[in-house]
């Protein structure tokens, strides 16, 4: 049922998103994937591929997962490899901060990225700066996975985008990613890479099937981190974004173009490293910029994406101030007509790319 | 376990409770007495108060699967002597705080299932404006309502402190549950609390599964009652009201007297799954769940009892009950066709005691007002 919303929610950008990859590329056995079953798959095939890697977290082994995605992965992997935790977040970050020291791979689930908070020491001062501290003594391979941003009617506690806090700190690797193609080829860099990871899922995409090619349903199949992709060229503006808005960007992008205007819409995927030449890129030829995202405004990923084209070549080439799309300034309110309204529409997004481009 | 003694006379009942004392390294430490009385007054109130959180509950669950209340919802109905056993001993002054299970304490600490209802349903006739939701109801010495497991805890002995601080004689009940029990902050909380002699009653409701988790999967020690060593320690049979009144009497008046916190255990059960997304039926059996039901059903328990001691009528129980469906379908009424809260909401409450200012929108030229 939550799968069903969750299509008819971004539906529009999925069939989109399919309609425009018939037109690039034909692979002939391409299969339609929820993003759930691709965070799925990617687990999997590491697990077999590497037994230092295991899964440990709330609900994950014999619940199958809060919101399904170990399904399965208990019943294949036992107990040793798939672990259910008491509701301790702390103890699951501490218990994880050694077995990478001691050689094994894990990945930490959050129920959701609002409970990492209550770990989030462990996180920044054990995870992300120990391979610094020891001067390269004690590397750290552990990915933290779980649903960020907002929900449906989850409330101010449950709400919350952390892609600018984890993405402040030095030492981590943070990525957000979109589609289901994203997802797999990414978690599967993520469990491989050998620093702290932080993937960032979305609760309201987990249902949402993409299209994905023959290459990308392969074992080895990876995405590297750190690199954008550019999901819609265009010539008049950039749009850029990351997880779930996404979609949001390519809906506007294709009601736009009825107007004559061809949004460029950059897929993130890596929020640290940021892929500055790829937007830097992209400004350089549209020569406007608005970034959209879920989290709020102040010292978020689109005040740094601004910040860094400023700095950099690009700047001169801006015919109009970078714009940022975000989620208003308050904590998420419950009742529907309220939370609609805390967080980026389709409708927004044009009306910011009419005002840059003065139109 | 309850050992029921039919009264003497029709207006009481005496009733022997079995509490389980933990008095590991307090040996001079007397438990409560194994005796409380009824009157026919509070039997038919505790009545009335069980079944009205029952009702409601149900009716939330119904809302919820017609898609009117959305979000997380979290029900509490099988766990009602908990609540109004603890209300029943404390002073509405007393403060009371717990997680996300609220809506029967935010039911006994005062507020009306129509603005409970309400807040559900998110309209501005719900108690926090339709703003917070289910986890997020307050009312006064009533502190929610809290999402993140374990993160009541401390907050519940902060409020102890204020208590000692203003010498007010007040005392805080901070409720979790038994999956919380393994949060760390639980331990910081009980030795802060130990060492400053904290008005402080620690609720365990343990109802045998932390969402999908039994207790035996999570906890070294399942004996709650016990896990604050220095702490003295009470294990209640929970789905009895009496022995939860009685115990948490007990522990109010030892809070009371500056003997510091205490710990109490309250052994229940929930009917529903851990929230309306879990069936509630993958990691325990119908067989257990219906063997609560028919064995241990708090309203029940206490309504045999008093029938069989002669204290109400059957009759008298129906009229009680087709009052509490009217109230609460009135409720429902109300929570179904209330408007949301207006747009100029949103941004309200950010502040208190300020002037207004500014919020960021969406966009750069959008710029909201909030009030405080």
């Amino acid at each position: 049922m939550a799968a069903l919303r969750c299509f008819l929610r971004s539906g529009k950008g999925a069939v989109s998103v399919l309609l425009r990859r018939e037109l690039h590329a034909t692979a002939p056995a391409s299969a339609q994937v929820m993003v759930r079953d691709a965070l799925n798959q990617a687990m999997d095939e590491e697990l077999e591929r590497d037994e230092r890697v295991f899964l440990l977290g709330e609900e994950v082994a014999q619940y199958d997962g809060a919101y399904k995605v170990s399904r399965g992965l208990w019943k294949k992997y036992g107990d040793k490899r798939i672990i259910d935790t008491p509701i301790t977040e702390v103890m699951c970050d501490s218990v994880l901060a050694p077995p990478p020291q001691a050689g094994l791979r894990p990945i930490c689930e959050f129920m959701t990225f609002n409970f990492s908070m209550q770990a989030i020491d462990q996180v920044i001062n054990s995870a992300a700066k120990t391979y610094y501290m020891s001067a390269g003594l004690q590397p750290v391979p552990i990915v933290f996975r779980g649903p960020n941003g907002a929900s449906a009617g989850v409330a101010a506690q449950h709400s919350q985008c952390f892609a600018a806090w984890y993405g402040h700190c030095p030492g981590l690797k943070v990525i957000s990613p979109w589609s289901a193609e994203d997802c797999k080829g990414l978690l599967k860099s993520a469990i491989r890479d050998d620093n702290p990871v932080v993937f960032l899922e979305n609760e309201l995409m987990y249902g949402v099937p993409f299209e994905m090619s023959e290459e990308a349903q392969s074992k080895d199949f990876t995405i590297p981190i750190g690199k954008a992709k550019i999901e819609r060229p265009g010539s008049h503006i950039t749009l850029v974004s990351h997880s779930r808005f996404v979609g949001h960007c390519l809906d506007a992008a294709a009601v736009l173009a009825k107007e004559g205007i061809e949004c460029e819409v950059i897929n993130l995927r890596t929020i640290r490293p940021l892929d500055v030449e790829c937007i830097e890129g992209s400004v350089m030829k549209t020569n406007h910029l608005v970034t959209v995202e879920g989290g709020w405004p102040q010292f978020g990923v689109g005040a740094e994406i601004c910040a860094r084209i400023m700095e950099g070549p690009a700047f001169n080439y801006l015919d109009a101030p970078a714009v940022r799309v975000t989620g208003v300034d308050i904590p998420m309110p419950y009742a529907k007509i309220l939370e609609d309204n805390s967080i980026p529409q389709i409708k927004d997004i044009i009306f910011s790319v009419k005002k840059t481009l003065n139109v | 376990l309850i050992q029921g003694l039919v009264a003497q006379s029709s207006c009481l009942a005496l009733v022997l409770i079995f509490i389980l004392i933990f008095n590991f390294l307090c040996p001079s430490f007397e438990g409560p007495a194994g005796k409380a009385e009824l009157t026919r007054e509070q039997g038919l109130q505790y009545y009335r108060t069980m079944q009205t959180i029952r009702r409601m509950e149900l009716r939330a669950d119904q809302l919820y699967k017609q898609k009117i209340i959305r979000g997380f919802c979290h029900l509490y109905d099988g766990q009602e002597a908990c609540a109004v056993g603890i209300e029943s001993a404390i002073n509405p002054s007393d403060h009371l705080i717990t997680a996300y299970r609220s809506h029967g304490y935010t039911y006994t600490r005062g507020v009306s299932v129509k603005e409970i209802l309400a807040e559900l349903t998110g309209r501005k006739g719900g108690v926090a404006k339709g703003k917070g939701g289910s986890m997020h109801m307050y009312a006064p010495h009533f502190y929610g309502g809290n999402g993140i497991v374990g993160a009541q805890i401390p907050l519940g002995a902060g409020i102890a402190l204020a208590c000692q601080y203003q010498g007010n004689n007040q005392v805080c009940v901070t409720l979790y549950g038994d999956g919380a029990a393994n949060q760390g902050q639980l331990f910081e909380s009980f030795n802060m609390a130990a060492l400053w002699k904290l008005p402080c009653i620690f609720i365990c409701e343990n109802n045998r599964y932390g969402m999908g988790t039994s207790v035996e999967r999570a906890s070294a020690s399942t004996d709650y009652y016990m896990r604050g060593d220095f702490i003295p320690g009470i294990r209640v049979d929970g789905m009895d009201v009496l022995c939860v009144r009685e115990a948490t009497k007990f522990a109010a008046d030892h809070c009371r007297a500056g003997k510091g916190p205490i710990v109490m255990e309250l052994q229940t059960y929930r009917y529903h799954g851990h929230s309306m997304s879990d069936p509630g039926v993958s990691y325990r059996t119908r067989e257990e769940i219906q063997e609560v039901r028919s064995k241990s059903d708090p309203i029940s328990l206490l309504k045999e009892r008093m029938l069989s001691s002669n204290m109400a009528s059957a009759e008298e129980f129906k009229v009680i009950d087709v009052e509490i469906r009217k109230e609460v379908e009135e409720a429902a009424q109300f929570a179904t066709s209330d408007p949301e809260p207006p747009l100029e909401e949103l941004c309200n409450h950010i502040f208190y005691n300020e002037a207004p200012i500014e919020v960021r929108g969406t966009n750069p030229w959008s710029k909201l007002k909030s009030v405080s």
